[in-house]
């Protein structure tokens, strides 16, 4: 028999070109102004940070004794702090450790939040039971506190930041990425896979977690905000990169002490960290808007 | 209906159109018909032809991306066109009123019936409390609510589904409207609470002189409320007449495909197949330059791919878009080549072939946690859904039984405790000879293999972030069937098994129709050749055209895989059309199993003739007895003691029946029905349907 509907629109190329797909990724974000104001934000960090040695004539760790304190000038665009180093320098070179950290912490976090999540909500029943109740634990600490047991436990370094991040924002992601899990399972395709006697971790791994990934990516860029807050916090109190590393959050706390002086101290890496945070939330929020609203 | 009189409504060239994200989409264009008082017009097409959107479209209640392009409405000879929103309003509640397919979305969770009555009357007419009360007690018992009184005092969800909808009614009703918009308010409902609401719609027209616009995908619907009838196609009009002559002289091409696509209840697979419409819709943004319908067409010649034909009255009262319409309706149909022998080898199967899956008093229960604490506390009685309650057949090999039954009867448990997705907590399952009680998970690979599943939702069934070959491949891989570099190749032979050609291995499941993408899980299901394939409602949410060209394509699989089938659906035409074998499920129990034939012909279970009786036939010639059934489903949790059914059946005997199960009454070869009705009783049943061509009494 050749009558049926099998006629289709001849119209749909097979295999689209890499070019096609990418702008196809891209089209979301171009779509919504936020985003895009967002993502300029964001680049701006990165493109500083990977050029840092361009973009300065000073090393971050340069000392000049003779310009200690001073405002902004035709020699330090942004001024220099109180051991006369430039601070434009210190803030690209301060860019590089928190644009690797933050993503590093969030990535670490999402692989065991999601691992925990697709377990506890594929598996159901008593070891459902067991995984959110010890993350319902950690979730009862407030977060910043939970940051201070573990850095002072295993003491300030960029490894122990990293693993305070992870511990931290893993329960949230596990609950996301259980509740996504409970939804998809349903999932007629979910049948099709038990049917074909898949191994559970084949079927959580490569069956339900792709089709999770649209809300994950959403919410791991709110979360690179926020730990980006999380390692100027830290480095704010002391615990962060140990000194004399250019960590934004210690130059605001060294800065403070002469906050009279030179307020420029201050106020540029306290700008730095909110222009970063602000863009990724906006970035995220841009594109959780957009991704939603044609469905 | 005398044209001097000012038409309820009169809608002109009306077109809607809607924003997207690739621009401006035309939904409706060119849209005119009138509704006179008293009169139902029924607005009938697949999905997607825009047939809500004329419905929203009258009252101005289109999404915010949506608005009206062109044309006219006139509602009793006053243009609704460019009315201010605090107009419309008042009309909306006073004049004109919608009952939509989904009641538990219309009424407010968190009132009571009675306060959404009498809001109503309230606030449109300004009624005190106790008048307004008295009204809708009044409008409850016009709508045949049981116990009106107590039903005011109900929360929505203490309602089943058939009594929500009547309460929409009613609420529609409680203004006298001059015109009721009905967009598919049956469409949620089982067959036998739809065939009640249709009644009731029946009786109201009668009663009250209600102007209605009813829409509805479904043609015996449609054939049975309304007295003109307009076929819409792509947002177009293609077809406008009385509604004999619609169903019995149907001239436009897309209503004739359209009417011979859909499985009659007299219909088996040896005496007729279902031609299915080729290709498919266009998108509303690539539109053909001619006859919107030309490149489906069977009659197709060039004039029509160059010209847009005009809505015209070929026969008085009789208005088609087409160029030839008067040709084509004289013309005879004539099946495709090749088909003829098709139908003669395509044959019922004789049940002489050795049992594959044998299924001995299966009982599925689900365990169900109590709301008190002590129960949350683990510590209470436990409770459980019979949702499969002893349950016996044997399928031979290549066999097709058919599960029907309403929604909750436990039809769907039933093929996932087979395909071990539920395990059942006693009985004997056996498949080739291999006991299958375990789960999935516990069986062996060899046997998963055997076994294979259809699904209901084409949009869940296929992952949507892997390409149909991938998916396709998949169980290939799993099973071995062939050598990693033969893989592509039997992707694509697989594909074209299922009318589908190589284009498609790259696709991604969005870029798929719906039909496509139940082909492409068809093709899943067959590609480790299963022994038995379990189809659960494969093809009940997509259109008839589609659904025939699925249904056709099931037969010749499994005629050219010799595959046994069970095939579930609520729908006992396509039951009929596609089975040997028939069980009718009730509350988890069979009540009647036997071959086709048998079940669809007298002597009947009473719950059959029930159904049968229900089954809304596109033929408005067509007998049927009217048998409705009262009262609502029990709970399979705490089911009726006795015959399940006793608590609704018509031909209850008495005690008998409350107190004693049913015995099993051999009523013919194989053919079995549990009722405590004597055989001979249930003998003098007369046949449900008489279909008016076929005097001989065959439903």
């Amino acid at each position: 028999m050749t009558i049926g509907e099998q006629a289709g629109s001849p119209g749909i190329a097979t295999r689209r070109s890499l070019g096609q797909r990418f702008r196809d990724a891209l089209a979301p974000i171009l779509a919504s102004k936020v985003a895009l104001v967002g993502l300029g934000l964001v680049s701006f960090w990165i493109l500083m940070a990977i050029f840092a040695p361009l973009m300065t004539p000073y090393g971050p760790l340069e000392q000049d004794p003779e310009a200690m304190n001073l405002g902004p000038s035709a020699e330090h665009p942004l001024g220099t702090d109180r051991l006369g180093r430039d601070l434009w320098a210190r803030l690209i070179y301060g860019a590089r450790t928190i644009l690797v950290l933050a993503p590093l912490s969030v990535l670490c976090a999402l692989a065991v939040g999601t691992t925990l999540g697709l377990i506890g909500g594929y598996f159901g029943g008593w070891i459902d039971e067991i995984v959110m109740r010890i993350l319902d634990a950690i979730m009862a600490f407030p977060v910043i506190l939970l940051y201070l047991i573990i850095i002072v436990a295993l003491g300030p370094s960029a490894v122990n930041v990293v693993i305070a991040i992870t511990i931290a924002g893993a329960p949230g992601i596990a609950r996301l990425v259980r509740s996504l899990t409970l939804d998809i399972r349903t999932r007629e395709y979910i049948a099709a896979a038990e049917l074909r006697g898949e191994n559970p971790f084949y079927i959580m791994f490569v069956e339900i977690l792709p089709n999770a990934r649209g809300p994950i990516i959403v919410d791991a860029m709110l979360r690179i905000g926020y730990a980006v807050f999380a390692i100027g916090t830290l480095g704010f109190l002391g615990l962060g990169l140990p000194p004399p590393a250019p960590d934004w959050g210690s130059m605001v706390a060294q800065g403070r002490h002469y906050i009279w002086i030179n307020p420029w101290a201050v106020l540029w890496p306290s700008l730095a960290i909110s222009s970063l945070v602000i863009g990724l939330n906006l970035f995220a929020d841009g594109l959780r808007e957009e991704t939603m609203r044609y469905q | 209906m005398t044209n001097i009189k000012t038409p309820v409504l009169r809608v002109e060239n009306l077109a809607i159109s809607y924003k997207m994200r690739k621009g401006e989409v035309s939904a409706v264009r060119d849209v005119s018909f009138e509704i006179y008082r008293g009169e139902a017009l029924g607005l009938v097409g697949e999905s997607g032809c825009g047939k809500s959107t004329v419905a929203f479209g009258l009252v101005n209640f289109l999404d915010r991306n949506g608005r009206i392009l062109n044309g006219s409405i006139l509602f009793q000879g006053r243009e609704l066109r460019g009315r201010s929103e605090e107009e419309l309003r008042r009309l909306r509640g006073n004049q004109i009123s919608m009952v939509y397919q989904d009641p538990l979305a219309a009424l407010n969770p968190c009132l009571r019936i009675g306060e959404q009555l009498s809001e109503v009357l309230i606030v449109h007419r300004g009624l005190s409390k106790e008048e307004a009360y008295e009204k809708c007690i009044e409008m409850l018992k016009g709508v045949y609510m049981p116990d009106p009184e107590a039903m005011m005092l109900r929360y929505p969800h203490q309602l089943s589904g058939g009594q929500q909808q009547r309460v929409v009614i009613a609420i529609a009703l409680l203004n006298n409207p001059a015109l009721l918009i009905m967009d598919e308010p049956t469409t949620a409902l089982d067959v036998t609470v739809e065939a009640g609401v249709l009644d009731l719609i029946a009786e109201l027209r009668r009663e009250f002189d209600t102007t209605i616009l009813y829409i509805s995908h479904n043609l015996g619907v449609i054939a049975y409320v309304s007295d003109k009838v307009s076929v819409m196609y792509t947002g177009e009009i293609v077809e406008q007449a009385s509604v004999e002559d619609i169903f019995l002289k149907p001239m436009h091409p897309y209503t004739q495909a359209l009417m011979r696509c859909v499985p009659k209840l007299g219909e088996n697979k040896e005496s007729s197949y279902l031609p299915p419409i080729p290709g498919r819709v266009p998108s509303p943004m690539n539109l053909p330059p001619g006859c919107i319908f030309a490149p489906r067409c069977q009659h197709v010649r060039e004039f029509c791919r160059q010209k847009h034909p005009e809505l015209r009255e070929v026969v008085p009262g009789h208005f088609i878009c087409c160029h030839f319409a008067e040709e084509i309706a004289e013309a005879e149909w004539q099946p495709p080549e090749g088909l003829i022998p098709e139908l003669t080898t395509r044959g019922r199967r004789e049940n002489a072939g050795e049992p594959i899956l044998q299924a001995e008093h299966v009982k599925t229960y689900y365990k169900q946690r109590g709301k008190s604490l002590i129960s949350l506390l683990g510590l209470g009685k436990k409770q459980y859904v019979k949702a499969v309650d002893d349950v016996s057949f044997e399928l031979p090999k290549g066999c097709t039984l058919g599960i029907v039954g309403e929604s909750g009867c436990g039809k769907s448990t039933l093929g996932k405790t087979i395909v071990g997705l539920e395990s059942p907590i006693s009985g004997k399952l056996e498949f080739l000879g291999f006991d299958i009680l375990a789960p999935v998970v516990k069986r062996d690979k060899r046997l998963i293999k055997e076994l294979q599943m259809v699904f209901q939702n084409p949009d869940s069934t296929l992952n949507p972030s892997f390409s149909v070959g991938y998916q396709i491949g998949r169980p290939l891989r799993r099973f071995r069937e062939v050598s990693r570099n033969q893989e592509r190749k039997e992707v694509i032979r697989l594909l074209n098994a299922v009318r589908l050609d190589a284009s498609y291995y790259n696709r991604l499941p969005r870029q798929l129709s719906g039909g496509e993408k139940q082909r492409v899980a068809l093709a899943r299901a067959i590609a480790a050749h299963p022994k038995l394939v379990i189809c659960d409602e494969p093809t009940s949410s997509l259109d008839v055209s589609v659904q025939a060209a699925i249904l056709n394509l099931l037969l010749d699989l499994q005629k050219e895989y010799d595959i046994a089938m069970i095939f579930i659906s609520h729908d006992l035409s396509v039951i009929r059309f596609f089975s040997d074998q028939v069980a009718v499920m009730y509350l988890g129990k069979v009540c009647e199993i036997g071959p086709a034939e048998a079940i669809y012909s007298p002597p009947y279970h009473p719950y059959t003739e029930a159904l049968l009786s229900a089954v809304p036939i596109p033929d408005p010639s067509a007998e049927q007895k009217r048998i409705r059934l009262g009262g609502m489903v029990p709970s399979a949790l705490n089911p009726p003691s006795g015959c399940y059914f006793h608590t609704r059946c018509p031909r209850k005997l008495g005690d008998i029946c409350e107190k004693q199960d049913p015995p099993r009454q051999i009523a013919g070869k194989e053919h079995y029905i549990y009722c405590h009705t004597p055989l001979e009783e249930l003998r003098k049943m007369e046949a449900v349907v008489t279909l008016a061509k076929d005097t001989k009494g065959n439903s």
